[in-house]
């Protein structure tokens, strides 16, 4: 009898299962947890309280986390909005500037890899009345900036481009995409959820207006997240989407989650001093993992670009293996697929398609997203049971075995179902 | 997705994978799926000629647990039934056997339709009138 059980041996000193899905979410890391803890229990004050101590504590916490925050973007302290998460800080970025500058003009450009938080904002709007160009990517993942240009007509007013990608990490070349923007004297928001404290990202240098960030890609607490809103040339305006108190300048009422926030500015102050040194330790395991992958296994390759990366990302196609089965194979790590089977939708990832990937190879794709807490050890195991479940399952699959009969599956005819 | 313990065990052990010499009379082939939809199945059966019972089936799946799984227990069990006992067999015994989940009862629809393209393969061969049944699947 064939089997498909693994009998990789689990090296001393780790422990399974093995997180490896660093961009879905990131642990907590305990110095965040440390300087969020008092916040909920003996500084529980609300941040707008002006006439007590309870008050002023929580204030002075909050204009801390902002200036950690804005530090390690080149920001100033005023220029952080705080908010719930990037799916928020993107609504707020996007519709309040459409809603803002509507009568400048009703044209949005982005590109079709962006995240959906991305895309139905943009789709919302374009039942409002605006229209959207949703520029392509060319196979590696990136924009072309020609493209870009052509797009840009005298009705637009936002261009909005992320950082890095979610699924396959390439990065944009946002600092070429803002310096043409304000060129033409447009507004540039990105998505940076991605990016943030784990690439250098400066609003000055890259040239961007408005910038979304989150504290859980970045080891610090889920429902959290910030908008920079720049404050000089230009000086961006954005319309609130939520009304209330008039909290964070108007922009974004609420009562400010404070020990989020302490957590949200903290994450930044280590990223801040460690990003470079974590930068460099990630792109190692990251490509050690891709090395005994490549020494091992034939017909895999890497989607997207591998020089214009993230560091910690590996998203990697195993062709003639469905990625759902293979993830079942390795149940002992946790990373993702792009494969339908994993979706709601049974749709294969659109971000994979944009590359101009077939869906059967999209269906074969696994995301490795490494992150802080990872270790050589861990990139050991997991690439040695990847390679054996990947063998065990071309041994099952009917599409390898005619492939090294010499076999064109393009030949033949499929009954699609 | 929680699996059930039967689809576990398939996909872990696999029943009767593997290739038959499709040129053979009295082998049978269905192939059916397509890549791009992440699922494809080979059941091939060889039939013994003077009984019409199926002596052998084997299968290679690219598809997810549940695709090889389905696939896998096909082959159990056409395996010693006659030709047109294995026809029988229907994509809902299937799921129920497996306990599939609705996203998956494709899963089961295509290892019947790959009995049926192995058993009109092996009566296209082996000049056997076609039934209704197969010849929809056949190919």
């Amino acid at each position: 009898m064939s089997t498909v059980l693994s009998q990789v041996e689990v090296p001393a000193g780790v422990k399974l299962p093995i997180y490896m899905d660093n961009h879905a979410t990131s642990p907590l890391d305990p110095r965040v947890l440390e300087a969020m803890m008092p916040f909920f229990t003996s500084k529980f004050g609300n941040a707008a309280s002006r006439n007590h101590a309870f008050g002023w504590e929580a204030e002075q916490a909050v204009e801390t986390a902002r200036e950690q925050i804005a530090k390690l973007i080149g920001a100033t302290a005023k220029e952080i909005i705080f908010t719930s998460g990037a799916t928020e800080s993107n609504n707020l970025a996007i519709k309040g500037i459409a809603e803002m500058y509507r009568e400048r003009g009703n044209h949005i450009i982005t590109q079709v890899t962006e995240h959906k938080a991305v895309l139905d904002t943009c789709k919302r709007l374009e039942k409002y009345g605006y229209r959207v160009t949703y520029l392509p990517v060319k196979a590696d993942g990136l924009i072309d900036l020609e493209d870009l240009k052509r797009a840009i007509d005298d009705k637009t007013i936002l261009v909005t481009i992320m950082a890095a990608n979610n699924e396959i990490g390439v990065l944009q070349p946002i600092r070429e995409i803002g310096k043409i923007c304000h060129e033409k004297g447009v507004l540039f928001h990105t998505d940076a959820v991605q990016a943030v404290g784990k690439v250098p990202v400066n609003v000055i240098a890259d040239n961007i207006d408005v910038l979304s960030l989150s504290g859980h890609k970045i080891y610090g607490p889920k429902g959290v997240g910030a908008l920079y809103v720049r404050r000089r040339n230009p000086r961006v305006q954005i319309a609130a989407q939520i009304d209330g108190g008039g909290h964070e300048r108007g922009m974004r009422s609420g009562t400010l989650n404070v020990p989020g926030i302490v957590g949200l500015g903290k994450a930044c102050e280590i990223a801040y001093n460690e990003m470079e040194t974590e930068a460099a330790y990630l792109r190692g395991l990251r490509d050690s993992l891709k090395a005994k992958l490549e020494s091992e296994l034939d017909y895999i390759h890497v989607n997207g670009s591998m020089e214009h990366r993230l560091p910690g990302n590996l998203n990697m196609s195993f062709v003639y293996v469905e990625g759902e089965s293979l993830l079942m194979g390795i149940n002992d790590v946790a990373v993702s697929s792009g494969s339908a089977c994993t979706s709601a939708t049974l749709e294969p990832s659109y971000v994979l398609k944009a590359l101009g990937l077939g869906d059967d190879v999209a269906h074969s794709s696994i995301r490795f997203g490494l992150g802080r807490f990872n270790t050589q050890a861990e990139v050991d195991y997991v690439a040695a049971k990847v390679i054996d479940i990947v063998k065990k399952l071309r041994e099952l699959s009917p599409l390898y075995e005619m492939v090294k009969e010499g076999i064109d599956l393009t030949k033949i005819e499929w009954q699609a179902h | 997705m929680a699996y059930s313990d039967k689809v576990v065990d398939h996909y872990n052990n696999p029943r009767n994978v593997g290739t038959l010499d499709k040129s053979a009379q009295e082998v049978g082939t269905g192939l059916v799926g397509a890549p791009e939809c992440g699922d494809v199945m080979r059941l091939q059966i060889r039939v013994n000629p003077e009984t019409q019972v199926i002596e052998e089936a084997k299968f290679k799946t690219f598809g997810c647990g549940s695709a090889i799984a389905s696939s896998s227990l096909a082959t159990e069990w056409i395996k010693g039934r006659t030709v047109e006992d294995a026809l029988a067999i229907k994509n809902t015994d299937i799921v129920k056997e497996l306990s599939l989940p609705p996203v998956k009862i494709h899963c089961s629809v295509l290892a019947e339709d790959a009995i049926r393209a192995a058993i009109g393969d092996w009566k296209k061969k082996n000049g056997v009138a076609e039934t209704a049944d197969t010849a929809v699947a056949a190919q």
